[in-house]
């Protein structure tokens, strides 16, 4: 059967220590059986390693930070198209999301297909929103506020005890065990993603994650949840072990029956020592590690292309449990004139 | 006392709960306690066999299954445990 060419952008290709989820999402696109793909990569900087793996991206050009709006970040992507002819984007980080949710209907027009969550599902899992979030769909939710000045803090103590958990409203989190450790992570957080920051009830537990894709219409197409097994100083998994945990899978059914969530999504919770769960953050991305997810039977960077190109897509019933990713550093030699053509061109 | 049905045990010992995550690895004679429990043979069976098996007093053993069993259940590795 001849299978049909796609053009697919995808961002998020940096792999720092924070790494983004784009070089995860090719590898799965890569062993699609629906399509065959070209890979367009959207970077922002000259040293997302993403850019120069050739044997997984074909094209990269750079792309404006979201800060600078969407009509720049459009008429770069319309002079990308008029390039490559895409036919999905598949943006990945947080901070970028609102633009391309904004730019969803006019990239339709141009014949760029995309699967995000509608603006109203993206604002209201935001961290900031997370408590009536946790009371609208019944799911429960540590308490949290946020907070615009460090001291405010403070006046949590008495409700949340210590250790609390400081969090910027897209990336970072760090525990802070008095006022002294609140202010230091306050300053450190904010200075990087701005205000406000959240303070978070800290939950004894076990964290464990679920990665999944929702079709808008409550349906879940995937769900794998996993258990991190080794944890950087940043709390980012760097090996992780595919669980048969059927509680965090109906908790993540309910999530998407309830939200009508639509596109790829990724759940953080914590389990108490009584067993119950919380939901920590909801991610409206496919994470870093979704690669397991490829490893595991339910190839959701392929299932999210085929639900944005409008065709059929069976849920996943199944999965592998007990597969393990683990994550690992490589050192890629690249020649100075890549470099310099990514950065004087903005292509490579 | 119930092990867990959907735990897994290889012939090396080492045990996996696919339920958490968790993965442990247990020495010859606490895999034979684990596959005797599996079994469903009771605390003096499994004592008795033990004791056959490893040369060690049919008391030593219990108490050992007794000490064996507490940690199973500590790892949340046993049925009545909540996951």
């Amino acid at each position: 059967m001849n299978k049909p060419t796609l053009t697919i952008a995808v961002t998020g290709l940096n792999a720092i220590d924070s790494p983004g989820p784009g070089v995860a999402v090719i590898r799965g696109l890569r062993e699609a059986n629906a399509f065959d793909c070209r890979i367009i990569g959207l970077s922002y900087e000259s040293l997302e390693p993403g850019i120069y793996m050739h044997d997984l991206v074909d094209k990269t050009y750079q792309i404006p930070y979201p800060s600078v709006g969407t009509d720049v970040l459009l008429a770069r992507l319309q002079h990308i198209h008029e390039q490559e002819s895409l036919d999905v984007i598949i943006p990945n980080f947080d901070a970028e999301l609102f633009s391309f949710i904004k730019l969803e209907a006019v990239l339709l027009t141009m014949g760029i297909h995309t699967f995000l969550p509608v603006l109203e599902q993206f604002e209201e899992r935001h961290k900031v929103n997370l408590n009536s979030f946790g009371k609208k769909y019944d799911l429960f939710v540590p308490e949290s506020k946020s907070i615009y000045v460090a001291n405010e803090a403070g006046l949590l103590e008495n409700d949340y005890g210590w250790p609390m958990v400081v969090k910027g409203k897209y990336y970072d989190a760090s525990l802070a065990y008095n006022m002294d450790q609140v202010k230091a992570a306050f300053n450190k957080i904010s200075a990087k993603w701005g205000l406000p920051i959240i303070i978070q009830k800290f939950i004894h537990g076990t964290e464990y994650n679920v990665t999944g894709l929702g079709d808008g219409q409550g349906n879940t197409i995937a769900a794998v949840p996993m258990r991190k097994q080794y944890i950087t100083d940043k709390g980012k998994a760097w090996g992780g072990i595919s669980i048969d945990d059927q509680e965090a899978l109906e908790l993540t059914k309910r999530f998407v029956r309830s939200t009508k969530w639509r596109g790829a999504f990724e759940l953080e919770l914590m389990k108490d020592k009584s067993g119950k769960y919380f939901l920590l953050e909801i991610n409206p991305r496919m994470p870093a590690w979704i690669y397991l997810s490829v490893g595991v039977g339910q190839n959701i960077p392929e299932a999210l292309v085929k639900l944005a190109m409008g065709w059929p897509v069976a849920a996943f019933e199944s999965y592998i449990v007990g597969k393990m990713f683990v994550r690992y550093a490589w050192d890629m030699i690249v020649d100075l004139s890549e470099f310099e053509k990514i950065s004087t061109t903005g292509e490579l | 006392m119930k092990v867990k049905s959907n735990i897994a045990v290889s012939d090396n010992g080492f045990v996996f709960n696919p339920g958490s995550g968790e993965s442990f690895t247990v020495n010859p004679v606490g895999l034979e306690m684990l596959n005797l429990l599996r079994k469903g043979m009771e605390t003096n069976e499994i004592a008795a066999a033990i004791s056959g098996q490893f040369e060690v007093e049919s008391l030593q053993a219990e108490r050992d299954l007794l000490e064996f069993s507490e940690m199973l259940r500590q790892y949340r590795l046993l049925e009545s445990e909540d996951e």
